[in-house]
């Protein structure tokens, strides 16, 4: 069942299509890969699908909905989560205050509710423990090394209990004890229901854990398939050879 | 890079914060002198530096609400202050209130004014982000400042207004005013304890640090900022009001000063900026200098050269504030406390790293 | 007539602001900094003038000669000293300290010059250029040639120089330009140079059209401001155009109205156009918050 689709979008800017017509469907229960040279149009694409970028026409539907035009908090609100490609935390806070701003609540009550309540310090606690950064709960986040702030990120998007998560370039500047670590926890979130769409370059990891994999090609689908057959396709390897052989890793 | 590695050993984390016990000592010595203040020293002059200190404390604190939380710097907020001056003289004299303690009583509606004038205002400046928006504030501030002289028939132009004044003996004169202004005072530094602590407090801590981000965590960056606004624009209202009861005149150069926020950044930033109580003892200490050395020099201008040398100082020495200052070296204290139960338990290198 | 003669006051007078406003937006492309100062260097600029052409009895344009490698330099040092040394929060924390710069000078200014107004003087102050039947203060027509050829020196600067090239570079990228091996602190140093060696010249042609004293810089920073952000933060060519256009505005509601009113429709403008265009009229969209 498609979870999370895309249909027609056009997205120009100034004179450079960045997408163009481009239609895909994510598979609940899934992990998507989404790979592609660079400037296929994958970012532009995650900005559209998360309310960062309006198309210019196309439609957005996520379990049936329509939601081209929403904002970013309300795609979230959905149960839309994504990480940026350069990871982004919140540098002057501490992992734990990290972890609990996804944790946010609508309502005027609410809102003023001291932060930190006892079960959803629970959870923070719990996702952090996911991903093993509780020894480091109370270090302001900036201090962190790069790749444990890949995984706080990672840590407060999940504790928001997203029905997706979007992961942009997971592995990049990750190194690969780390990397594994981190397979390991999408695989296992995975499990327990989640569905992923990964944008990545490191094609082993990609391959490694992705259950389906998309190909975009100049803005638009080229091809989708179990990562066997994307991998052996002379369409892709046409795609990639066609702009830069340093682009594939 | 290999510390990435090594999971959680221990669960409880140590804490970084100077203990409860200390932090509110503290606070319970600052309010009994401030309480005594005016009692001990009754002389009229003393009391008055005590009155504009508590002003400013109220001012400061609720500039800090926004500005320290949200890391918006607002250059503008005379905007609010004037506000509530202006609106302080202008019903003063068209309820024809008594000069006495009735005049009080205009405080919660310059209060309202100031928060409903900093509805459409900020939802104009908050559309812009850093430099645009700071500047863009200032802007504001002097086209309110060109209202104020250009709308003569309300304002009185360039004459000003005046706000007439109790025919309280001299001696008792000032402590009507500190006190209102302690009790305002506190309301203010409790709303920005209540905010600190709160999901909506950390909402604005998590814009400061990253609007684009907090806004794909499902916070709407927008309605946060502009309550923030708000909020912070009510409490320089009454700040407002209460220095144009004190001092008993308005003026549109006074009143819309753009010297006005350089003090509360100044005292902000001395103090500690987006911290609870660093503006507030900013607050106390430069106000407090700043009337002394008003008293003692007199003129202006040697006012304004002390104060921009001493913000140079401040922003090249402690960028920072005293506030966060202490609670670095607090920190570095525990850090090294930590470090030496974990030599002397010796687990093995691996430990070291994971403090940077 | 009258508005006619209006529009072409204002385009006189648009240029010198385009002048003062081009230092404030150049320095801002370059290093990310809101010269608050450039008020209080510009009434500084005019002091030195007036102390040069009072005490020397020269003319004020010649006065440029001493008072714009002074200010250049000054400009220097606040940069080594002040700006420079900024690590954290360098938008702002730059902001703020030209803030406390300005009310340092406005302070020191004040007590040199007490707080009288005073004008530069100069022999042909008086005189009118006559056109028809329009009359223009020939010290307008001066001080617009004197700004359009200063502009022109810089688009040339920019455009067409080796140090224009490392300036434009590094206002587009600063951490390219350090890789390629620009020099972006010496840059920067040099752009704030300018910046304030301009508020020199801004000052004294200040001084000579208007009565003066140390507080006139806020009127000066409020307009300059208004000015560089209408044109967007950081476009030269966005504040010309501002600074014309809201100029003869002001102008032709000075007549048609009240002057009172002519300076508010110069803020009333800005507001209008800020709620359709939140990043200026010709401003990058980066700055936008939704």
């Amino acid at each position: 069942m498609t979870l999370l689709g895309v249909e027609g979008i056009v997205k120009n800017y100034g004179g450079i299509q960045a997408l163009r017509n481009c239609t895909m469907n994510f598979q609940e229960g899934a992990i998507n890969g989404l790979i592609g040279p660079n400037g296929s149009g994958k970012t532009t694409l995650f900005n559209v699908m998360t309310g960062y970028e309006t198309p210019d026409s196309g439609k957005v539907t996520f379990r049936g909905k329509d939601i081209t035009n929403s904002t970013p908090d309300e795609v979230f609100a959905a149960g839309i989560g994504r990480t940026f490609q350069l990871t982004r935390i919140f540098p002057r806070l501490t992992v734990i205050e990290n972890v609990h701003i996804a944790a946010q609540r609508k309502g005027l009550v609410a809102q003023m509710r001291q932060w930190s309540q006892p079960d959803e310090r629970a959870r923070a606690l719990e996702s952090l423990d996911f991903v093993g950064l509780t020894k480091l709960s109370r270090e302001p986040a900036g201090s962190l090394s790069y790749g444990q702030q890949k995984l706080l990120e990672f840590a407060f998007i999940m504790v928001a209990e997203p029905k997706v998560m979007l992961l942009d370039e997971p592995a990049g500047g990750v190194n690969p004890t780390l990397l594994k670590h981190l397979g390991g926890r999408i695989k296992e979130l995975n499990k327990t229901g989640v569905t992923f769409i990964i944008v990545e370059h490191d094609m082993e990891f990609v391959m490694g854990i992705c259950d389906q994999v998309s190909v975009m090609h100049q803005g638009s689908a080229l091809l989708e398939g179990k990562p066997e057959i994307v991998r052996n396709d002379p369409a892709v390897l046409e795609a990639y050879l066609g702009t830069d052989m340093t682009e594939v890793n | 890079m290999s510390t990435d590695t090594t999971i959680s050993q221990r669960p409880t984390p140590p804490s970084y914060e100077v203990p409860k016990a200390i932090r509110f000592g503290a606070l319970a010595v600052g309010f009994l002198v401030l309480v005594l203040f005016p009692l001990v020293f009754n002389n009229p002059t003393i009391s008055t530096i005590g009155v504009f200190a508590m002003i400013f404390l109220m001012a400061v604190t609720g500039w800090n609400i926004f500005s320290g939380y949200t890391g918006y710097i607002a250059l503008g907020h005379a905007v609010f202050f004037g506000i509530g001056q202006y609106a302080t003289a202008m019903l003063a004299s068209y309820w024809q209130i008594p000069p006495g303690w009735e005049t009080f009583l205009l405080i919660p509606v310059a209060m309202f004014l100031a928060g409903l004038a900093a509805i459409p205002i900020g939802l104009i400046v908050l559309r812009v982000r850093k430099h645009t928006f700071i500047v863009l504030t200032i802007a504001l501030m002097f086209i309110f400042q060109l209202f104020a002289y250009n709308l003569r028939g309300w304002t009185g132009g360039s004459q000003g207004l005046e706000v007439s004044q109790p025919p309280w003996d001299g001696s008792i004169f000032n402590l009507p005013y500190y006190y209102v202004g302690l009790f305002l005072a506190i309301v203010a530094i409790i709303s920005s304890f209540m905010i600190r602590r709160s999901k909506f407090g950390l909402s604005l801590l998590a814009i400061r640090d990253d609007e684009d981000r907090a806004r794909s965590l499902g916070i709407n960056t927008r309605n946060s900022k502009l309550t923030a606004f708000v909020i912070s624009a009510i409490f320089l209202g009454a700040a407002g009001c209460m220095y144009a009861m004190f001092v008993g005149s308005v003026y549109p150069q006074f009143s819309f000063d753009p010297a006005f926020d350089l003090e509360l950044s100044i005292m902000a930033f001395a103090g500690g900026l987006g911290t609870i109580l660093g503006p507030s003892l900013g607050a106390l200490i430069i106000s407090g200098a700043q009337q002394y050395f008003l008293i003692t020099f007199g003129g202006a201008n040697v006012f304004l050269i002390v104060y921009g040398a001493l913000f140079i100082l401040i922003l090249r020495l402690l960028p920072g504030g005293v506030v966060p200052a202490i609670s670095d070296k607090w920190r570095s204290h525990v850090v090294r406390k930590e470090q030496r139960i974990l030599d002397s338990e010796l687990e093995g290198p691996a430990e070291a790293g994971a403090h940077k | 007539m009258l508005v006619l003669q209006a529009i072409i006051e204002g385009v006189l007078v648009g240029g010198f602001y385009a002048l003062m406003a081009a230092g404030l937006t150049l320095v801002f492309g370059v290093m990310d900094i809101v010269n608050f100062a450039i008020g209080a260097l510009i009434v500084l600029g005019a002091y030195l003038s007036y102390s040069i052409t009072t005490h020397f009895h020269i003319d004020p344009f010649v006065s440029l000669i001493f008072t714009t490698p002074l200010m250049t330099a000054l400009g220097m040092v606040i940069y080594v000293f002040l700006i420079k040394p900024i690590k954290t929060n360098k938008v702002v924390m730059s902001l703020l300290t030209m803030f406390a710069v300005a009310t340092l000078i406005e302070g020191i200014l004040d007590i040199c010059y007490n707080s009288g107004f005073v004008q530069i003087h100069a022999s042909y102050i008086n005189n009118s250029l006559r056109i028809g039947k329009l009359n223009f203060p020939l010290i307008y027509v001066l001080s617009f040639l004197l700004s359009a050829f200063l502009l022109s020196c810089l688009y040339l600067v920019t455009y067409r120089t080796k140090f224009g090239r490392s300036l434009r570079a590094s206002m587009q990228n600063p951490v390219a330009a350090r890789l390629v091996g620009i020099d972006t602190d010496r840059v920067s140093m040099i752009t704030l140079g300018i910046g304030i060696g301009l508020a020199a010249i801004g000052g004294m042609i200040f001084g000579t059209t208007n009565a003066f004293n140390a507080s006139s810089s806020y009127d000066i920073i409020s307009r300059l401001l208004v000015i560089v952000i209408l044109g967007g933060f950081g476009s030269v060519g966005g504040a010309l155009v501002a600074a014309v256009f809201m100029l003869v505005i002001q102008d032709v509601v000075a007549v048609v109205w009240s002057p009172v009113w002519g300076s508010t429709a110069f803020y009333m403008i800005l507001m209008v156009v800020l709620l359709v265009r939140p990043q200026g009229l010709f401003g990058k969209k980066g700055v936008r918050a939704q």
